[in-house]
């Protein structure tokens, strides 16, 4: 028996449990990928369009770091700017969130135990979790070279482009395969992992805003800090133009580097600890914890910190770079007309900072979903059985975990609003005003993250068991409603399913009270139902 | 008075019917024993009473009241110990023990501390370091150091080594004695033997028997083992008398309750040199109610459900 005996047989484990999943993950890349290209297709039809595109684009920051940098003015590399953030997160998370699956949290829940005392190598979990993720990212990244080249993009680029999204998924594997020795227990693994992500998504977008124009205006050369994040690399790879096969060296002798220390890592631990020591806590519970109240928060407040701090940086940025917009779209006419008909106005800046908006409470709204599930995580555990055996009422105890979390939603939602004024304000000089204009933009948005919150409420009430997967699955239609729902051209009813369609892009619109009251009212309805709706069921354990 | 009175109830999931017209009463102030195979619905029951599940139909009154309607006004009177605890694993032993005794409506923490130390615990570790009988001892001292007239215990020693077993047959026995209501949810016979005023065994979500160890002894025959100068005959034709084996001096045979003095005064003739009578204990009670033939000792048949 080696270190990697049963490997095989975990791997199929892995592949059995994760099977759905797996297909969902394999169809989303290419669905993705073939949807952006399309609509690309239709909008930047000429060359010239594309030319346009690419000088404007080479030219704005804003669209240096968020889109990567532009390499010429090919359909191609059009799609690839558009697409390649989306890809790349969705690779990289779901890979992410794929291995710990498979290492740290089978270890948490005492699955390893069992497994570990069977005919099973050391390294063999690590391995098998590794080798599915793999295989994984080579099938979602062959099929998105396929759908894209089925699109009538170059077969080779399209090739180059899913090595290069599949290279980034093993990267980020390979980064949680550390991190799950790293962390005792999963949510750990998961958030450093995710931590890691954001850094890496940094120094690319660090790198490609400081990065210079080349001579023809049309490609963004970077600068070094693209070239040490995984991130980076696969924009280096330049797919559609030139197609620089051997960048992937250095995704493949990164991914191999990390996964080495993960396995060193693993041989030098025992089976359900992790490298960080488990501190001690106080011997008395301090008396803010002793009610249902003060336990929500505690369960809470590490995701909602988490979440401000993320949303602070990302508003800094983000209105930091606002005043660069106009030279960004001031020259294409079809990108200036998708922007005004995203923020419904003609200034474009405040076009920008609505679409901002719109985008922030997308990711609040994920928040809120992940902070009511918390519900459902308490339920399945098991913990939640103690405590109702005590004398704390079903209401009581589902409206104290709601409380935080609809007190998050808006907390996060001001602070996206004010931290994108302040970065705007300090820009352009006026810190005072736009702090306060942008901060009413951000809560202009929270009804509609409220609603969400509601949907998961009443998903806790009726169906338990689903109510996972069917909250975050209805998250991710939202996403795609507002993200992809104008460039898709989707019809008017199909976008008033999404509740963020029906609030105005404060500040290029005007804020209106309607849509707020309506969505409030829907709000506190769909949270009455679930409420209700828990109140007359059995627990679910398990 | 009664502190538990159950009666004739369901409970069905999908097609699943785990509780088929169970019945269970538990007096004020006793210990009851609550015994059953794995699956047999006992944890279930126990959760109808705590009002976390909700019965299909039957009769159920916990402290008087209703435990769906009521449970917030009951879980005040009364203290849970679950058979598989879950804590949260980023709080201490300590802060789940306070935590659980405030929402509970208060804890006295002179106790609270006694215990912890009676039951070897550190408190000021993480709940996501501690071991199934550590997160056992939380839940126990939680409940312990409850000031609750019920304590509702499901195989609340399921994880605790034997010192600790020790431990906790002390604590129940003082709330006994006290005048505290105790159903526990046990496999360990030994346990319900020592502890438990009462019993109730349930199968496939019946209640098949229901009395105190005495009572449930007096409904099964007494296997005997008898040495005699003479070779004893004419004992089988005695009534409720079975199982008879004559080897020389020795016979072994079974007798009915209830019987006994005309098989003393017939042995008596045969001179009777030793005499041992072995009560079946309550693990061989149980085994005739659920253990296929192999398990119950030879000769034994297992009362029909519902006998008594």
């Amino acid at each position: 028996m080696t270190a990697f005996t049963g490997t095989a047989r975990l791997t199929r484990l892995a592949l059995r449990r994760d099977r759905v999943k797996l297909l969902v993950w394999a169809l989303a890349v290419p669905g993705v990928g073939a949807a952006v290209a399309q609509s690309v297709a239709g909008i930047y039809a000429t060359e010239s369009d594309r030319i346009g595109y690419a000088t404007t684009s080479a030219a704005s920051v804003v669209a240096r770091a968020f889109n990567g940098p532009v390499s010429g003015p090919s359909l191609g590399s059009v799609v690839t700017a558009e697409a390649y953030t989306t890809l790349a997160l969705l690779a990289a998370l779901l890979s992410t969130f794929a291995v710990v699956r498979h290492t740290r949290q089978n270890e948490e829940t005492g699955r390893a135990e069992l497994l570990g005392s069977a005919v099973v190598g050391r390294h063999a979990p690590l391995t098998a979790a590794l080798l599915t993720v793999l295989a994984a990212n080579l099938l979602s990244g062959l099929l998105l070279a396929l759908a894209l080249a089925a699109g009538g993009l170059p077969m080779a680029g399209s090739l180059a482009l899913g090595a290069a999204i599949a290279g980034i998924g093993v990267s980020f594997a390979a980064v949680a395969a550390v991190t799950a020795q790293i962390s005792g227990t999963a949510r750990g693994a998961n958030g450093m992992a995710a931590a890691v992500v954001g850094l890496a998504f940094l120094l690319r977008a660090a790198g490609d805003a400081w990065g210079t124009v080349s001579a023809d205006g049309m490609r963004v050369v970077s600068a070094w800090p693209s070239w040490i994040s995984p991130l980076g690399w696969a924009n280096q790879v330049r797919a559609f133009d030139g197609n620089r096969w051997p960048v992937l060296a250095l995704t493949a002798g990164f991914a191999l580097l990390a996964v080495g220390t993960a396995f060193v890592l693993t041989a030098h631990r025992d089976l359900g600890s992790g490298v960080l020591a488990v501190r001690r806590g106080p011997a008395v519970a301090a008396g803010s914890l002793l009610s249902p109240g003060g336990l929500a928060w505690r369960l809470q407040r590490g995701v909602v910190l988490g979440w401000a701090i993320g949303v602070v940086v990302m508003g800094l940025s983000m209105g930091s770079v606002g005043d660069q917009l106009d030279s960004f779209v001031g020259e294409n006419e079809a990108a200036s007309e998708l922007i005004t008909q995203l923020g419904g106005t003609d200034k474009l800046t405040d076009a920008f900072l609505g679409t901002m908006m719109a985008m922030f409470a997308l990711a609040v709204a994920g928040f809120a979903v992940q902070a009511v599930l918390r519900l459902r995580t308490e339920e399945a555990t098991g913990a939640l059985e103690g405590i109702l055996a005590t004398a704390v009422s079903r209401p009581r105890w589902l409206l104290s975990h709601l409380l935080w979390a609809a007190l998050g939603t808006v907390a996060l939602l001001t602070l996206a609003g004010a931290s994108t004024g302040l970065g705007y304000g300090l820009v352009t000089g006026d810190v005072p005003g736009q702090v306060a204009r942008l901060t009413v933009a951000g809560l202009v948005q929270a009804p509609a993250a409220l609603v969400v919150t509601g949907l998961v409420v009443v998903l806790f009430g009726l169906l338990p068991r689903l109510s996972v997967a069917l909250s975050w699955s209805a998250f991710l239609l939202c996403v795609v409603l507002g993200q992809l729902g104008a460039l898709l051209e989707l019809p008017q009813p199909v976008l008033n399913l999404s509740p963020f369609t029906h609030l105005p892009a404060v500040p290029a619109a005007d804020p209106s009270a309607t849509p707020m009251v309506v969505l409030l009212g829907v709000a506190v309805a769909l949270t009455a139902l679930g409420l209700a709706t828990f109140r007359r069921r059995d627990l679910a354990v398990g | 008075m009664t502190a538990i009175s159950v009666a004739g109830l369901v409970k069905t999931f999908g097609t699943t019917r785990a509780l088929d017209e169970l019945d269970l009463t538990v007096r004020s102030g006793e210990v009851h024993g609550f015994l059953g195979p794995n699956g047999a619905g006992k944890s279930t029951t126990i959760r109808i009473l705590l009002g976390l599940l909700r019965k299909d139909a039957g009769e159920v009154d916990v402290l008087g009241g209703d435990p769906w309607r009521d449970a917030v006004s009951l879980h005040r009177r009364l203290a849970y110990v679950p058979g598989d605890v879950n804590l949260w694993p980023n709080l201490s032993g300590g802060e789940a023990i306070d935590l659980f005794g405030a929402l509970r409506g208060g804890l006295d923490r002179a106790r609270r501390d006694e215990l912890l130390q009676r039951f070897d615990l550190d408190p000021t570790k993480k709940c996501r370091t501690y071991s199934k009988g550590n997160r056992q001892k939380v839940a126990i001292v939680a409940a312990f150091a409850s000031d609750v007239e019920l304590l509702v215990l499901d195989e609340p020693t399921s994880g605790l080594d034997p010192l600790m077993e020790a431990v906790f047959r002390e604590y129940v026995t003082a709330l006994r004695d006290a005048g505290r209501t105790v159903l526990l949810s046990s496999h360990v016979m030994s346990e319900v033997e020592a502890l438990c005023d009462r019993v109730s065994i349930i199968r496939a979500g019946r209640t098949v028997e229901s009395g105190t160890l005495a009572e449930l002894r007096h409904l099964t025959r007494t296997p005997m083992t008898v040495e005699t100068e003479r070779p004893v005959d004419g004992l089988a034709d005695l009534a409720g008398v079975h199982a008879v084996t004559v080897s020389g001096a020795t016979t072994r045979f079974e007798v009915e309750s209830g019987t006994l003095d005309p098989v003393l005064a017939h042995l008596a003739r045969f001179g009777v040199r030793t005499l041992t009578s072995t009560p079946p204990t309550l693990e061989e009670l149980f085994m005739r109610h659920y253990g296929d033939g192999s398990a119950a000792a030879p000769g034994q048949r297992p009362l029909p459900a519902g006998a008594r």
